[in-house]
């Protein structure tokens, strides 16, 4: 038992000076017939060698590719070993949410610095100190806004954000006195007739993708013009966060709440979670905002400090009156990506940005060479969509083969697009594996 | 803790430095004023540090000296179960063969994650008696949302519209919070004299409107609440449920299942009981086992096994649908998993028997020095409060800030909120004899001080870095971003 500290002759001096004989007589406030007598059925005790053993035949189950092209809201980018062997220290692992700030000041320090990154990156003037993803931030926005809009109560929700998305904010709004409708997408963007059509003096918020699901870069300024005509709330969710540096911010076009998923600053895909959830709203707006926020104040020794604020929003003082029930962050997520975004600095994450824009813009360019398919027109960031003649998910198989995950079959998330490939192109795929893709992809159709 | 001023990031900045350059682009780049569209790009980030490798390592390095984490000793947060994390957990978590596999490749090509959640699921149903399990809450308050709504789903099912969730006083905040969010209308039910849910009460307040209830056994006071089963027997017979917090499960693993108690739903927190780290306020996971029932209305997708192997099945028309993005927090799942799988079911009742040791023997030592307003027996944590210095002027606070000056983190503070300056200690069994020891002795240092020099206590801390942070000016005149002005 390599974590259990007590010594036999400690337990046993331990029960004596509690006054007990035995260790089960503990539990006698546990009625009899409620107790677990037998053994539960999962194996015995393994040693360290054997836990290795055993998680490394199941990783080694997974397939690896020498050369990736998937995105879809989970991007494979470089993270600089720094990441990770600052983000193990001990000190940020096993500490607990900075409820005691003069011994938290580390976590909150970094939190402020999270927030004012992330300020910068979105345009807006608050952020809090991270959500559980992209997705659920999304949900959590537009239950703002209808705080926000107490006399609103429809939600228009384009249908080129990440379905998933979609799916999530159905979940959370499932219950509540609201209709949430979703604008469809005409040419993989946000339909804007029907989204004209579809404001009116009753809608609390209109929420877009930036860029949206397919890569996409919506008409920011459009939208924003029409949402505001009606009085609207306008809230951009962006899943590749990356983007957000090369990209005019939300801000600049008089977005309300930018939010979405940051896994890109320094968090691995690993399967699809923890990612880093990320949101952001105007000042006005900030004593409706869910999660934890970090603020900057002095100690009673007149010593700049830090303290998680705004706390009367939350569950543990507002409880059913909370803005959210949340109550948690992504820690360890949000100092991945302050790590990452520290190293990368101002104009590393830009280049860094024109990297992925580049060579996305470069793999069109060779794509667009090919009779049979049709490349989706931009703007893009890093990800677009390539139409086929015919249904994909043969050619996507054949080019695993060759050891390429060469992009999402849309039809995986979006019903009946079988003929149709989401890419995404990072600062990881070479000129060499771009040319290659584009080889394979012209031998295979 | 290091001596150190560090400063902000933002003021380690100057114009030039970088620390993680790039390759050398090796397509060509576009013009962005075509690429983009009309809006083209956008200026340079501002503020943004420009810094090199060393300066982020010795900044990052400096803050982490200014935190406490239970590698540097005891942690009695209550309730939040502060146990050792094993970086075996860390290290299994971190192999490239799960980091490197994209949620959205096919199912063939990750098995191995597929056969984790599917492994993992089947232990923590086991070990609750509740034979559903969904992995995709990410945290314990999503866990309670999620198995709200599952309750929600299958009563509509039954084309019941059932509008009251009965929340005990001495429930988390996320719990009414929780059903609120859901949809529903909260009402508090009260404790009775020894702590636990007044049953009488409760008897008077379910109905055909009563939706469930939800409940934490052992309670935030860490008392068994012993008629769970005429609980759940009476909710039952409303046609009711019964939601169980299992915040507290580290108090009954291998000793009692949920299952058996007539719960239906039960969340587990798994940076509590199942050791994965708290990372400073996240990631943590918050799984949810349920009964037979509600399983059709599980979150999607969910792992299925057939002839080629394990799949995501989206094949659940009465699902409640996606909570999360993808499949949930896949890699504090990883860990949850390897903790289960080291410990082994003998380990795993050991743990709990070793939990419940720790915090009867610390109970016996503090209690001639510290109130216990609720003295009935119990589990793995023990609700003190401050009445006692009072007198003297002391309050929780002050103990708190002095126990920062023995190296110790404090309790949970002021929680329950049926308890008047609530001081919660939960030791975990992760603690040594001797740990326990010392912690007791400081704070009966303190207790004593508290009687002799009532105001050294209440300057306490004395030693800290920072002492007693403003939180009224923050939260009055929020500043909660910097700018170069």
């Amino acid at each position: 038992m390599k974590y259990l500290p007590l010594s036999p002759k400690d337990k046993r001096e331990m029960l004596d000076f509690i006054g007990v004989p035995q260790l089960d007589d503990l539990f006698e406030s546990i009625p009899r017939d409620l107790r677990f007598t037998s053994s539960l059925e999962i194996p015995s005790a393994r040693s360290e060698m054997e836990i290795h053993q055993f998680f490394g035949d199941l990783a080694d189950q997974n397939h690896r590719y020498r050369s990736r092209f998937l995105g879809g809201g989970a991007y494979y980018h470089f993270i600089p070993v720094v990441v990770d062997s600052l983000s193990q220290r001990q000190e940020f692992l096993t500490s607990y949410t900075p409820y005691q700030p003069e011994i938290s000041q580390g976590t909150l320090q970094y939190l402020f610095e999270f927030q004012t990154m992330f300020c910068s990156l979105t345009g807006l003037e608050v952020s809090n100190a991270s959500m559980y993803d992209g997705a659920s931030a999304t949900a959590e926005a537009v239950l703002m806004a209808l705080r926000l809009q107490k006399n609103r109560k429809r939600i228009l929700f384009s249908a080129a954000i990440h379905p998933f998305y979609l799916e999530v904010t159905k979940t959370y709004c499932s219950n509540l006195d609201l209709t949430l409708e979703v604008v469809p997408a005409q040419d993989n963007a946000t339909d804007m007739a029907a989204l004209e059509k579809a404001l009116g003096p009753d809608v609390a918020a209109v929420v877009v993708g930036y860029p949206n699901f397919f890569g996409k870069v919506e008409p920011l300024a459009d939208i924003s013009k029409l949402a505001k005509q009606h009085g609207s709330l306008l809230v951009t969710t962006t899943q590749e966060a990356l983007s957000l540096a090369l990209l005019p911010s939300p801000g600049s076009f008089d977005v309300d709440m930018a939010v979405g998923e940051a896994q890109s600053f320094g968090v691995p895909v690993q399967f699809g979670g923890p990612y880093l959830g990320f949101f952001t709203c105007r000042d006005e707006h900030k004593r409706q905002m869910p999660g934890r926020i970090c603020g900057m104040t002095k100690d009673r020794n007149d010593k700049r400090c830090f303290v998680l604020t705004l706390n009367a929003r939350e569950q543990h003082i507002r409880r059913a009156k909370a803005t959210s029930n949340i109550c948690s962050n992504q820690g360890l997520c949000a100092l991945r990506a302050t790590i990452y975004l520290s190293c990368m600095g101002k104009h590393g994450l830009r280049e860094l940005a024109e990297q992925n824009h580049a060579k996305s813009e470069y793999l069109k360019a060779g794509l667009r060479k090919i009779q049979s398919l049709t490349v989706d027109d931009g703007p893009h960031f890093n990800e677009f969509v390539v139409r086929f003649n015919k249904p994909v998910a043969p050619l996507l198989a054949d080019l695993r083969q060759k050891g390429i995950l060469a992009g999402l079959d849309l039809s995986r998330l979006v019903p009946g697009r079988t003929h149709e490939v989401l890419l995404a192109v990072t600062e990881l795929n070479s000129k060499e594996q771009i040319d290659q893709l584009v080889q394979a992809v012209e031998r295979l159709v | 803790m290091s001596e150190f001023r560090e400063f902000l990031i933002f003021e380690r900045s100057r114009e030039g430095k970088v620390g993680c350059p790039l390759p050398a682009c090796d397509v060509p780049k576009p013009e962005l004023s075509q690429s983009l569209g009309a809006a083209g790009a956008r200026p340079a980030l501002d503020p943004f540090p420009e810094v090199s490798e060393v300066e982020v390592i010795r900044h990052f390095t400096r803050l982490s000296q200014w935190n406490f984490g239970v590698d540097q000793g005891m942690y009695p947060l209550g309730s939040c179960t502060m146990k050792h994390n094993p970086r075996i957990n860390e290290a299994m978590a971190a192999l490239p063969g799960f980091c490197q596999t994209h949620p959205l490749a096919p199912d063939e090509a990750v098995q191995g994650c597929l056969t984790v959640l599917n492994t993992l699921g089947t232990y923590l149903s086991e070990i609750t008696g509740l034979p559903g399990c969904s992995l995709q809450p990410a945290a314990g308050a999503h866990g309670e949302f999620t198995g709200i709504l599952v309750i929600k789903a299958l009563l509509q099912s039954l084309g019941e519209d059932r509008k009251v969730v009965l929340v005990p006083d001495s429930a988390h905040g996320t719990n009414p919070a929780t059903a609120a969010l859901c949809g529903f209308q909260v009402k508090e039910v009260p404790s009775d004299a020894h702590g636990r849910v007044d049953l009488e009460a409760l008897k008077s307040m379910v109905d055909g409107n009563t939706a469930c209830m939800m409940i934490t056994n052992p309670n935030t006071l860490g008392i068994f609440e012993s008629n769970i089963k005429a609980i759940a027997d009476l909710l039952h017979q409303h046609g009711a449920m019964l939601y169980m917090d299992g915040a507290n499960m580290n108090a009954l693993v291998g000793k009692a299942r949920p299952g058996d108690m007539g719960v239906d739903v039960l969340h587990l927190n798994l940076h509590k009981t199942f050791s994965t780290p708290h990372g400073g306020g996240g990631p943590g996971a918050g799984p949810i086992c349920v009964c037979d029932a509600l399983i059709p209305f599980l979150p999607q997708p969910w792992v299925v096994s057939n002839a080629e192997g394990l799949m995501l099945s989206m094949d659940t028309p009465q699902s409640i649908g996606k909570v999360h993005g993808f499949y949930g927090q896949f890699g504090v799942l990883v860990r949850a998993l390897t903790w289960i799988l080291t410990l082994g079911k003998e380990g795993l009742v050991r743990h709990t028997e070793h939990a419940v040791l720790n915090n009867n023997y610390l109970r016996k030592k503090l209690e001639p020095h510290y109130h216990i307003p609720y003295p009935a027996a119990t589990l793995h944590e023990t609700v003190f409060n401050d009445k006692r210095q009072n007198a003297f002027g002391v309050t929780t606070m002050d103990i708190a800030k002095s126990l920062l000056d023995y190296g110790f983190h404090p309790p949970t503070v002021y929680f329950p909120l049926v308890v008047h300056g609530a001081l919660m200690i939960e030791p975990t069994e992760t603690e040594s004899r001797g740990e326990l020891d010392r912690f007791a002795k400081a704070m009966i240092e303190i207790a004593e001080m508290a009687e002799k020099d009532p105001e050294r206590v209440h300057a306490a801390p004395h030693r800290t870095q920072i002492q007693r942070a403003d939180e009224t000016t923050a939260a009055r005149f929020p500043v909660l971003r910097w700018s170069a002005t």
